[in-house]
């Protein structure tokens, strides 16, 4: 367990700092460009940049999630049981309560973000609450609360909001492309110019970098952590049996999520979809981080 | 010269040693009494729970009074117990009479389907939980800190310094993990 805080620890500088070195770099070839030569600028300010971003993702980057997922938190009155089961985990971890979220979906599924065991939130989705019962549900919540304890949260919330704003430009550029972004079937090709060259060029770059990042997301929150957390939950309720279930009633529901996006997939219980049934788009293959539920599913089995 | 160097060496060592375990074991400690005061305030809880509980069961079978004696006795003397052992007697005793107020409970279809009554018994089960969740956290304390203070070396530093095993919170097996409820 401290291993793993320890690794976590530093996976989330090396993040931030491969971030600064990306930004800097490009930083200096947009300065390069425009300011003839003058690549220091670029740098300065790729810098000042890089430094906003990482404080802003650590401080604020679980509100962020939260926000990007459409949560709500909860009070006890509303959600009596969920708020009891957070509390009663907690309590096993050795940690205090975190803030307990509802995400509007009926997928069931749940994640967990914050910076540290005192700053943590847990969601879970509404079709969770509907679908578990009380064991089942103590399983989910045991696992969540092993990312908390683990500092899998600081990891995967910083990688989601660093990351996460690359991901959403490569995947507007993606669209762009594919619906006619390089302009020539509307015919207004002239007036562009330049600027739309550099972004065709810019897009294609992030295009290309688009898998690199899939890889950074890959390294960050390898499929380990999630055996392992599984692995911690069940240590915590003591019940394997609750979240095997847990898991197995997850692997049949609907898995269409409206909220679903690459920049949090990695967050979640298992892995959300934009798209009914099995079949998943191109882009969430690419980022896909989860091991397969019926392999998780097993492996509780035999604990 | 070197030898008084080496002598000074293992003496600075020595002494680092003896802070360091000696810190770890005071926080290990802490732990310990950290986690049993969680289960003190669950305890507690569930102190509070019980005369709603009779009270509201009672409304309905108002001629099971020998039961709710017995569960206000034990919840008396669980109030007045010392020590880790005394204490997990007297909890076992609420928790089996608590445990049959509640099969009491299943004869009385109207008392089942009150809103007073479903509340209550969410509150009992979470309750029963999280006692159980706290004294699995605290045993785990215990342990680690039990193993601290009985393993070489740092059981010499335990003891020169006043550091004790501690009790376990015990439970009867058929009391264990499965709350009184079945309907959630």
């Amino acid at each position: 367990m401290y291993e793993e805080i320890a690794r976590n620890k530093r996976r989330t500088v090396v993040l931030v700092i491969v971030n600064l070195l990306l930004l800097v770099a490009v930083g200096y070839v947009l300065a390069y460009v425009f300011a003839n030569g003058n690549g220091i600028v670029g740098i300065v300010i790729a810098v000042v940049v890089a430094a906003v971003m990482s404080f802003a993702s650590y401080r604020y980057g679980d509100r962020m999630v939260l926000a990007s997922t459409r949560a709500r938190e909860v009070t006890p009155q509303d959600e009596p049981r969920l708020h009891n089961v957070v509390e009663g985990i907690a309590i096993a971890a050795g940690v205090p309560k975190p803030r307990v979220y509802v995400v509007p979906e009926q997928a069931p599924n749940a994640f967990a973000t914050g910076r540290d065991p005192e700053h943590s939130s847990i969601a879970v989705t509404r079709g969770l609450l509907d679908a578990m019962n009380r064991v089942e549900l103590e399983g989910v919540i045991a696992h969540e609360m092993s990312h908390v304890v683990d500092r899998d949260i600081l990891l995967g919330t910083i990688v989601a909001t660093l990351v996460g704003a690359i991901v959403l430009v490569a995947e507007f550029m993606l669209r762009w492309f594919w619906w006619g972004g390089f302009g020539g079937r509307r015919g207004n090709d002239q007036s562009g110019g330049p600027a739309a060259a550099i972004i065709a060029i810019a897009g294609i770059a992030l295009l290309l970098l688009a898998p690199l990042v899939g890889q950074i997301i890959k390294f960050a929150v390898s499929r380990r952590r999630e055996y392992l957390a599984d692995a911690q939950g069940a240590m915590l309720t003591r019940y394997p049996p609750g979240l095997a279930s847990a898991l197995k009633k997850i692997a049949v529901a609907p898995h269409g999520m409206r909220s679903a996006n690459n920049a949090t997939a990695h967050l979640w219980l298992d892995q959300p979809s934009r798209i009914e049934g099995d079949r998943m788009s191109f882009m969430e293959k690419l980022f896909s981080t989860h091991p397969p539920i019926q392999d998780r599913i097993r492996i509780l089995e035999e604990m | 010269m070197l030898a008084l160097w080496i002598l000074l060496g293992v003496v600075v060592l020595l002494a680092l040693f003896v802070v360091l375990s000696f810190n770890r074991l005071v926080r290990t400690r802490n732990r310990v009494d950290n986690a049993w005061s969680q289960i003190d305030v669950q305890l507690r809880r569930r102190y509070d729970l019980i005369p709603n509980l009779v009270e509201t069961v009672k409304g309905y079978a108002a001629h099971e009074r020998e039961l709710f004696e017995e569960i206000t006795r034990a919840r008396a003397q669980a109030e007045r117990a010392s020590g880790v052992q005394d204490q997990a007697q007297a909890e076992n005793d609420i928790t089996a009479g608590l445990r049959r107020l509640i099969a009491v409970a299943e004869n009385y279809p109207d008392l089942k389907a009150s809103q007073n009554f479903l509340a209550l018994q969410e509150e009992l089960t979470a309750t029963e939980s999280k006692i159980a969740f706290a004294r699995q956290f605290y045993n785990d304390q215990v342990a680690i800190l039990n193993t601290k203070v009985q393993s070489f070396p740092t059981n010499i530093i335990a003891s020169l310094t006043g550091f004790r095993p501690r009790e376990f919170f015990e439970i009867e097996e058929t009391a264990a993990r499965g709350p009184v409820t079945s309907s959630f």
